[in-house]
């Protein structure tokens, strides 16, 4: 690997742009591809496929054996609403690699001393998610129960290409949630992203073990195709 | 440690003026610890920085990684359990992993 690319590489990390780097295993002869400006060669065409499933692997053409190299993005995760689960969450979810941001207007709940190595806003979801806004490597959850603070972070998400939705509340509180949604003007299908009851069903009590059954449902949104989805029974945390 | 790191910690060492050399999962069988794209950085003293196995291979690997810097020449590596030596480095989880070594270069 050329010094250059190296550079290039960790340089696209900082900016949040997808690279994938093509070398030719028998001479380390390399090849920088940037996703969002890749071409129609087949060799760029694989590596877009390799990004947009976040999968290095090889890629044979012309009788030359490539290996494509996927630089993703941070994975992002924002929590609305700076709950005891949040806590558990955020450090949980820091572990898995994810980049992890709190919001919550409640300036009491959202402290530093809480949160280590989270990025904290104050301001409104809305607000929050317009300045720094998701995308396809992101993941919100809306811990507050407060309509007035969990509905404009659910009605942003959904506008966007994230991953995955979750929203605490029991059966009952979702189904008043899903019924504002409505009127509005979200149609069923758009509503079927949001995982409310939030997390997968593993008899989690303690904030700690909510936490971990939301990681792994967001988890399976993230690395599988949903293959997983018609077996995870929800929780009712 | 994840990639973005071990890439990290490579711009580091090369601006300290130290000799650089990566080696890369191209290619696993059965089960392997680390998927293909994980990448582990070595440093001309043999220090290192993220992995490429569950610790089986890495002394392998590293040792291959320190000749590239002399030499200047990229390396595929091969390891399972059905290879005599690679048996002697330690795959013990039954699987086959290919690795990449090269050199960090300033052309």
């Amino acid at each position: 690997m050329k010094r250059a690319t190296l550079y290039a590489i960790n340089e696209a990390r900082r900016d949040k742009r997808a690279v994938v780097r093509a070398v030719d295993l028998a001479s380390g002869e390399e090849r920088l591809i940037d996703i969002a400006s890749a071409g129609a060669s087949p060799l760029e065409r694989a590596a877009i496929n390799a990004a947009r499933t976040d999968k290095s692997g090889s890629f044979e053409d012309d009788g030359r054996n490539w290996f494509l190299a996927v630089y993703s993005p941070p994975l992002d995760l924002a929590i609305v609403g700076a709950a005891h689960i949040a806590q558990v969450l955020s450090q949980t979810a820091w572990l898995a690699g994810y980049g992890v941001r709190i919001i919550d207007p409640r300036t009491a709940f959202a402290t530093a001393e809480r949160f280590p190595n989270v990025a904290i806003s104050h301001d409104w979801p809305d607000e929050a998610l317009a300045k720094a806004p998701l995308g396809m490597r992101s993941a919100l959850v809306a811990l507050t129960h407060d309509p007035k603070i969990d509905d404009p972070a659910l009605q942003t998400a959904l506008r966007s290409s994230c991953f995955y939705i979750g929203a605490l509340g029991s059966k009952k509180t979702h189904a008043g949630r899903l019924a504002r949604l409505k009127a509005a003007g979200f149609s069923d299908s758009e509503l079927a992203r949001i995982h409310g009851p939030i997390g997968l069903n593993i008899g989690a009590r303690s904030p700690a073990e909510i936490a971990i059954s939301i990681l792994a449902e967001m988890t399976i949104r993230l690395r599988t195709d949903g293959e997983w989805e018609h077996r995870a029974a929800r929780t009712t945390a | 440690m994840d990639t973005d790191d071990v890439l990290d910690t490579a711009q580091q060492w090369l601006a300290s003026g130290r000799k650089v050399a990566l080696g890369t999962v191209v290619k696993t069988w059965g089960s392997a610890p680390r998927q293909a794209g994980s990448q582990i950085a070595v440093r001309d003293d043999g220090a290192f920085a993220g992995s490429v196995s569950g610790g089986c291979i890495e002394g392998a690997v590293i040792e291959s990684a320190q000749e590239s810097m002399r030499d200047g020449m990229v390396r595929n590596l091969e390891f399972g359990v059905s290879d005599e030596t690679a048996w002697s480095v330690g795959l013990a989880c039954g699987g086959h992993i290919e690795i990449f070594v090269e050199p960090l270069i300033d052309a």
